[in-house]
C-alpha cells in the first residue's frame, strides 16, 4: 500500500445506485421524432433488440431505453395524451399490453441469462475437487494430555472433583503420612529423586514419586463423602525401558464414604478400564502391596502388542500393569480424624503413559518425551 | 527369589504345572516374572544319568582317556574324554549320538555326531555343565551325587523350574522356599511338610561354654547361640549344592552353605563364628564405638559409627549384625568348633546399617523386613541338626538363648460385619475359617459374629482386622469380590481457577494451531544458562536433585524455555515450514528452606517459514509478530487481554521484545530469541517465543464473562491516515482515537515508511467505527467527532494527516 489516503472517504454504499443511472444513457430516441405511433414496429425492434442483449449491463440499457422514464414505451403512453379519445383509448390499452409483454419478456430473458451464466459456472468453471484444501495450521494437544484428559473426563463422568498437588513434595507427605516412615523397605518400590538438601541429616524434599500424598493433604482439610481425582506428574530415580519412564503422569483417585467397600473400587475401576479400552481387553486383577491400603490390588490389561504371550513391551509377562489401588488403610483414616468403624475408602493411581500405550499401540513409553512432531503429529 | 519346584517339592505336593502355578502365586501377590527352565531342551531318551565303569588311557594322546560308561543300555560304551576330573565309579551325565547339546566352544546347540578321536571311535560324550546348558563351566566334567539312578533320564534327575518371584516388602516369610511352599498349600489345599529339627546332641550344654549378652535390646530383640563341636570342613553334599545354585547362591564351604541353604529353606539369616576367635567365649551385641573399624568378610574395612550394631567379643566387633560377618572370625579349614549365631535385629536399623555402608546382603534385605524372634530359635535347631549331619559336627546341648522380652501371640478379633464391609462380600464361615487355617492361622468362630484369629509367627506383616480380610480375599481369590458401581451422595464440586486457566490456554494455543510438548522437568545447568543471565542464576540457584541417573537431568528447571527450544532445535532437523510448539507446565523456584514455589508457565516457540496455499514453505519466513499473534490468540480464546510494551529480556533481542500486562502486573513475555543463544540450541535462523505465566494471568480472570449488547444503531466506518514520529508505538495512537466517546473501535490495518514520507516519520492507517449505543449518528456529528481526533492527535502526538 502506500496510495494516499486523502482526507475522509464516506463509504459510498447509498451512493452506488445513483452513480450506476447516471453511466446507463437513453438508447432508441430516434422513435420519439415519429408522429405516427407504430407499436407492432416498436414491439417488433424491443423484442430484436432484448434477443440481442447479452448480459446483465445489455439488459439494463435495453429496459431503460425501452420502459425507463424517458424509454419507448414511456414515451408513447405520455404522448396519447394529446390522441383523440378513441384512438386514446385503443393505443392506451395496446400499448400497456405491449409493456406488461417486454416487461415479462425482460424477466423470462433475465432468468435464461441467469441460467445460462450457471451453466457456464457448472462446466467451464468446473473444480478438480481432488485437489487438496487450502493448507490450514492445525494444532494438536500431546497425546498424553489427550488420554489424561479422557481419563479425567470419565471420573469426572462418576462424581469425582479433580484437583491438583506440588510436585516437590516433603517426605511427610510422600512416604511419612503413607505408612512408610524413614528406612523401611517400601521405599525401594519406589526409587526417589530428592532434592540435594538436607536437614538433620536427612533429605527432607523430593519429586513426589506419585500423586498419593494429596490423599493426605485432601483429607487433612475435607471430611467424607470424598470423592476427588488428583492427575499430576510423578518421578522415580529409575532406569528406563520400554514401559518404564523416570517421569510419568500418573491420575490419584479417592473416595472415602460410608458402604465403601472392595466392590465398589473393583466396579469403579472395571468400568473405567470398559470406557477406556472397550469390552476386548482382558483386566486383571490381583492382590498386591502398598503400605498405604488394604487389601492391596495391582491391576493390569492384558498385552496389546502379544496379546498375552509375552514380549519385549510388556517385559515378557504378558500384562501392562496400569494402576495400583486398594483400600485405604484404616490408620491413615483414623489419623485423619475420621471414624474408621464408619467410613471406608479406596485409592488408586493409575498411569496415564501405559494406558496411552495401550490406546494407540505404541511400542516404547520413551517416545512420549523425546516430542518427534512426526511421532506427535499422528494423535 | 528363585524357587526351584524341585526342591519345593521337598515341603509341599505340586500338581500345577510351572505356569498355572505361577499364575495362582501372581494372583495372590507374589508375583511371578520369568520361569527358569533346567533341562527342558534334554532328551530323554539320549541323555541319561551314567556309571563310569572304567577309564583307561587313550592310545594315541596323553590328554585323553577312554571312558567306558554303563548309561542304563544293554552294553556300556566307551567313549573318549579329555575331562581331567573323570574317574571310575562316578556318576555322570551320558549323552549319545543324535542328542543335542551345547558345544563348548561356540557355545551354541549342536547334535551330537559319532566322531573318530586320534584314530579312536567315540560315539557319546560324558557331559559338561557347559554342555548341558547348566552353567559356563567346561573344565571338566559334571559329576553326580553317589545315589544318582543310572539309566535315568537326565532331566527327570536333573531337570527342574525355577520360578523367579518378583515379591512385596511386607512379607520377609515369603523370602524362604518354606514361605512359599505354605503359599502353595493354601492355593492348592495341599499339606506343609515343616523340615525336621531334631538331632542328638552331647551332655555338655552350651550356655555352660559361652555367654551371650545383648547391651542394646532396642536394636536385638533375640539372640540364640549354637555351639558345634568337631566339624569338618569341606564341600557341602551334591544335592545341597545343587540347591543353593538354584537358589542364586554360590557353593563355598559345607558350613557357610548350610548357613545359607537355611536362610533360603526358612528366611532366617544366621552366622557361623569360628568359635576360637570369640575373645573369653562371650557376644556381646552392641552399639558400635565411634572410631572402631571391622574388615568384613568381603576384605572391605569398614569405618563403623555408634547408630551401627555389632556382635562383639570382649573386644572387639566380630560382625556387623544383620549384615556380614568380620574377616577375623571367619570360618577357616582350620576351624573345628563353631559358634551358631541366629537372632532378630531391628529391621530398621539394619537397613540404615547396609545403606550407609552400601553393603545389601541376602541378610539384610531379609532383616530389614522384620523378622519373627520366634524364627530365630527354629533356624538355629535347623542347622545344627545340618552341621551335625552334613559337616561331622557333635552338637552341645541346647542354645544360649538371649530373649530378653518375649513377643506375645498376635490375636484379632474380626467381626464378620468388618469382612464384609472392607471386601463387599459375606463370604461363608467355613470359606473365611478354611483360608485361613490353610495359611496356619487359627481361627475360632464365636457366633453370630466374631472371629478369633491367631497369627502364626512367621506373619509380622499381619496386625489388623483388614490385614486378615485381604488374607481372605487373596486365597480365596480377588476374581470372588463382585463389582459395583459408586452410589452415596456426589460431594459437591470444587473450584480449581489455576487449573482451568491452563487447560484453556492450552486448549486455544491448540485452536491457534501449536503443537504441545511435553519436557522433562529435570535438565542441565549449562542448557539453563543459555536463557538465564548469570544474575538471575546466582540470585535463585535452580534446584538440584541429589542423586540422578542422568547428569542430563538434573536440574529442577526454573523456566521452560530452554526445553522447549531445545525441542524446537531437535525438530528443525527434519523439519520443513513453520513450527510452532508450546509447553503448559510447571516451573519450580526455590524458596529458601521451603517446598518451591510451583508456577504454570505456557511457552511457545515459533520459527521456520510460513506455508503456501499447498501447505509448503513459502519464501516468508515467521516473524515477530506470528509469536504474538499466538500468543494473543491464546489469551483471547480464554477471554483475557495484554498490553504490549517495549522489554528487554536475557535471550531476547532488545527492540524485538515485549512484556505483557494485564491490570498492573507483568503477565508475560514475547520476543525473537537472541542469535546468539538461538546458535546455542543450534538454531540457525530466527525464532521466537512467547511465555504467559498462568499465576499471574489468573487475577485477571473475571468472575463471568460480561454479555455486551450489539448495538441497534449502525455503525460509520472512517479510515484515517495519520503521518507519526517513526518511533511512536502504534498502539498509543489507536488508543488514544477508541477514548473518544463516540469511537467504538479502532484497528490499525497498514503501515507505511518509505517515498513520500519523512524518514523520521511513518505512515499509520487505522479504521474508525464510530457508533452510539442510542442514536443513528449523523454526518455532522462524525465529522465533529474526527476533527476534534485529529485536534487532539495534533496536540498530543504530533500526528499529523496524510495529505
Amino acid at each position: 500500500m502506500g496510495a494516499g489516503f486523502d482526507l475522509l472517504i464516506s463509504h459510498p454504499r447509498r451512493r452506488l445506485t445513483a452513480q450506476r443511472r447516471m453511466l446507463i444513457m437513453p438508447v432508441s430516441m430516434t422513435d420519439q421524432e415519429n408522429d405516427k405511433i407504430d407499436l407492432k414496429a416498436i414491439a417488433t425492434r424491443a423484442r430484436a433488440e432484448l434477443d440481442a442483449a447479452a448480459d446483465e449491463t445489455a439488459l439494463e440499457t435495453w429496459r431503460v431505453a425501452q420502459l425507463g422514464r424517458k424509454g419507448v414505451v414511456t414515451s408513447v403512453l405520455r404522448r396519447l395524451v394529446d390522441l383523440p379519445i378513441e384512438e386514446r383509448r385503443r393505443l392506451g390499452a395496446e400499448a400497456n399490453a405491449l409493456k406488461g409483454e417486454l416487461e415479462a419478456a425482460l424477466e423470462s430473458k433475465r432468468e435464461a441469462l441467469a441460467g445460462e451464466r450457471l451453466a457456464a459456472t457448472m462446466t467451464e468453471g468446473a473444480l478438480d475437487v481432488t485437489l487438496p484444501g487450502r493448507a490450514k495450521r492445525i494444532g494438536r494437544l500431546h497425546p498424553v494430555t489427550q488420554t489424561l484428559r479422557e481419563m479425567t473426563e470419565i471420573f469426572t463422568s462418576m462424581g469425582f472433583a479433580v484437583i491438583e498437588g506440588p510436585e516437590v513434595e516433603s517426605d511427610y507427605y510422600n512416604f511419612q503420612a503413607l505408612r512408610i516412615p524413614l528406612d523401611h523397605p517400601a521405599r525401594d518400590m519406589q526409587d526417589t529423586l530428592y532434592i540435594d538438601y538436607q536437614r538433620d541429616g536427612v533429605y527432607p524434599y523430593m519429586l513426589r514419586t506419585h500423586t498419593s500424598p494429596n490423599q493426605v493433604r485432601f483429607m487433612e482439610q475435607h471430611s467424607p463423602p470424598i470423592r476427588v481425582i488428583v492427575p499430576g506428574r510423578c518421578y522415580r530415580n529409575e532406569a528406563t525401558d520400554p514401559q518404564r519412564e523416570w517421569m510419568f503422569s500418573q491420575i490419584e483417585l479417592l473416595a472415602v464414604d460410608e458402604g465403601i467397600s472392595m466392590a465398589d473400587l473393583k466396579g469403579t475401576l472395571f468400568e473405567f478400564a470398559k470406557r477406556m479400552f472397550g469390552q476386548e481387553r482382558k483386566v486383571r486383577f490381583r492382590c498386591d502391596y502398598f503400605p498405604f491400603v488394604e487389601p492391596g490390588v495391582d491391576m493390569a490389561i492384558d498385552c496389546f502388542l502379544c496379546g498375552g504371550k509375552g514380549c519385549r513391551t510388556c517385559r515378557e509377562g504378558g500384562w501392562i500393569e496400569i494402576l495400583g489401588a486398594g483400600m485405604v488403610h484404616p490408620q491413615i483414616l483414623q489419623n485423619m480424624g475420621y471414624d474408621t468403624d464408619r467410613y471406608t475408602g479406596f485409592a488408586a493411581g493409575i498411569g496415564a503413559e501405559r494406558i496411552c500405550l495401550l490406546q494407540h499401540g505404541i511400542e516404547d513409553i520413551r517416545s512420549f518425551y523425546s516430542n518427534d512432531v512426526r511421532f506427535l503429529e499422528q494423535f | 527369589m528363585r524357587v526351584s519346584l524341585k526342591w519345593l517339592a521337598e515341603y509341599v505336593d505340586v500338581t500345577l504345572s510351572p505356569e498355572e502355578l505361577g499364575h495362582r502365586l501372581t494372583m495372590a501377590g507374589l508375583e511371578l516374572e520369568t520361569i527358569d527352565r533346567v533341562g527342558g531342551e534334554w532328551d530323554e531318551e539320549l541323555i541319561t544319568v551314567g556309571r563310569v565303569v572304567a577309564v583307561e588311557p587313550h592310545p594315541n594322546a596323553d590328554r585323553l582317556v577312554l571312558a567306558t560308561v554303563d548309561y542304563g543300555g544293554e552294553a556300556p560304551q566307551t567313549v573318549v574324554c579329555g575331562a581331567p576330573n573323570v574317574e571310575a565309579e562316578q556318576k555322570i551325565a551320558f549323552a549319545r549320538a543324535g542328542a543335542t547339546l551345547i558345544d563348548g566352544r561356540s557355545g551354541k546347540p549342536s547334535i551330537l555326531k559319532p566322531a573318530k578321536i586320534r584314530g579312536v571311535e567315540s560315539a557319546g560324550m560324558v557331559c559338561s555343565e557347559k554342555e548341558l546348558g547348566l552353567s559356563g563351566e567346561h573344565e571338566g566334567i559334571l559329576v553326580l551325587a553317589e545315589d544318582a539312578p543310572v539309566g535315568t533320564p537326565l532331566a527327570a534327575y536333573l531337570g527342574d523350574a525355577i520360578l523367579n518371584l518378583d515379591l512385596t516388602p511386607n512379607r520377609p516369610d515369603w523370602m524362604s522356599m518354606l514361605g512359599v511352599a505354605r503359599e502353595v498349600a493354601a492355593l492348592t489345599g495341599a499339606e506343609v511338610r515343616e523340615p525336621e529339627h531334631t538331632y542328638a546332641d552331647q551332655d555338655e550344654s552350651a550356655p555352660a561354654k559361652v555367654a551371650v549378652e545383648i547391651a542394646d535390646p532396642d536394636l536385638c530383640s533375640r539372640y540364640v547361640a549354637a555351639v558345634i563341636e568337631g566339624v569338618r570342613l569341606g564341600p557341602s553334599p551334591q544335592w545341597l549344592q545343587e540347591r543353593l545354585i538354584a537358589g542364586g547362591m554360590r557353593p563355598i564351604n559345607n558350613v557357610v552353605d548350610i548357613t545359607n541353604y537355611v536362610m533360603l529353606e526358612l528366611g532366617q539369616p544366621l552366622h557361623a563364628f569360628d568359635f576360637g576367635t570369640v575373645k573369653d567365649a562371650k557376644i556381646i551385641v552392641r552399639r558400635a564405638r565411634a572410631g572402631e573399624r571391622l574388615v568384613t568378610l568381603d576384605g572391605e574395612e569398614r569405618a563403623l559409627t555408634d547408630d551401627m550394631l555389632v556382635i562383639a567379643d570382649a573386644e572387639k566387633p566380630l560382625a556387623l549384625a544383620g549384615v556380614m560377618g568380620g574377616a577375623d572370625s571367619e570360618v577357616t579349614d582350620t576351624t573345628t568348633m563353631i559358634l551358631l549365631e541366629s537372632a532378630t535385629f531391628h529391621a530398621a536399623n539394619v537397613r540404615r546399617t547396609a545403606a550407609k555402608l552400601r553393603s545389601r546382603t541376602e541378610a539384610s534385605t531379609r532383616f530389614e523386613k522384620g523378622l519373627s524372634p520366634e524364627l530365630a530359635m527354629v533356624a538355629a535347631q535347623r542347622a545344627t541338626k545340618l552341621l551335625v549331619e552334613l559337616a561331622g559336627g557333635s552338637a552341645l546341648h541346647g542354645q544360649v538363648d538371649c530373649y530378653p522380652t518375649p513377643a506375645n501371640d498376635v490375636q484379632i478379633d474380626v467381626t464378620r460385619r468388618r469382612l464384609l464391609q472392607v471386601l463387599g462380600i459375606d463370604l461363608p464361615t467355613s470359606t473365611v475359617r478354611a483360608t485361613l487355617t490353610s495359611l496356619g492361622f487359627s481361627c475360632r468362630w464365636v457366633p453370630p459374629e466374631l472371629y478369633q484369629v491367631r497369627v502364626p509367627y512367621w506373619r509380622t506383616d499381619v496386625a489388623i482386622a483388614d490385614d486378615v480380610a485381604e488374607e481372605v480375599a487373596r486365597i480365596v481369590g480377588y476374581d470372588r469380590i463382585p463389582t459395583k458401581n459408586l452410589g452415596g451422595e456426589v460431594p459437591s464440586a470444587i473450584a480449581q481457577p489455576r487449573r482451568e486457566l491452563r487447560e484453556q490456554l492450552r486448549d486455544s494455543c491448540v485452536a491457534a494451531g501449536m503443537q504441545e510438548v511435553i519436557t522433562y522437568s529435570l535438565t542441565t545447568l549449562e542448557l539453563l544458562e543459555r536463557v538465564l543471565s548469570p544474575e538471575q542464576l546466582a540470585s535463585q540457584p535452580p534446584l538440584k536433585v541429589a542423586h540422578t541417573l542422568s547428569a542430563e537431568y538434573e536440574y529442577l528447571r526454573p523456566t521452560l524455555w530452554a526445553s522447549v527450544l531445545k525441542t524446537a532445535a531437535a525438530n528443525l532437523r527434519h523439519h520443513e515450514g513453520e513450527l510452532a510448539l508450546f509447553e503448559a507446565s510447571r516451573v519450580y523456584l526455590p524458596q529458601g528452606d521451603e517446598l518451591p514455589q510451583e508456577q504454570e508457565h505456557i511457552v511457545g516457540v515459533v520459527t521456520g517459514r510460513r506455508e503456501d496455499r499447498w501447505g509448503r514453505p513459502s519464501d516468508e519466513a515467521v516473524d515477530f509478530y506470528d509469536a504474538k499473534g499466538y500468543a494473543q490468540a491464546a489469551l483471547g480464546a480464554a477471554g483475557l487481554n495484554a498490553t504490549f510494551e517495549d522489554a528487554e529480556r536475557f535471550a531476547l533481542l532488545p527492540g524485538r521484545t515485549a512484556q505483557l500486562a494485564a491490570d498492573g502486573r507483568i503477565v508475560g513475555v514475547v520476543g525473537q530469541v537472541h542469535p546468539t543463544v538461538a546458535a546455542a540450541f543450534d538454531i540457525g535462523q530466527d525464532v521466537y517465543l512467547f511465555e504467559l505465566v498462568v499465576d499471574e494471568l489468573l487475577p485477571s480472570m473475571g468472575a463471568e464473562r460480561a454479555f455486551e449488547s450489539i448495538f441497534r444503531f449502525p455503525p460509520v466506518i472512517q479510515d484515517l491516515a495519520l503521518v507519526v514520529d517513526r518511533g511512536l508505538a502504534a498502539e498509543r495512537v489507536r488508543a488514544a482515537i477508541e477514548e473518544h466517546e463516540l469511537v467504538r473501535r479502532v484497528r490499525i490495518f497498514d503501515v507505511y515508511e518509505g517515498a513520500g514520507i519523512s524518514p523520521d516519520k511513518k505512515s499509520l492507517a487505522l479504521s474508525v467505527t464510530y457508533q452510539s449505543p442510542d442514536r443513528t449518528l449523523t454526518t455532522e456529528e462524525v465529522a465533529k467527532a474526527q476533527a476534534s481526533i485529529v485536534k487532539q492527535l495534533r496536540q498530543e502526538l504530533s500526528a499529523e494527516l496524510r495529505g
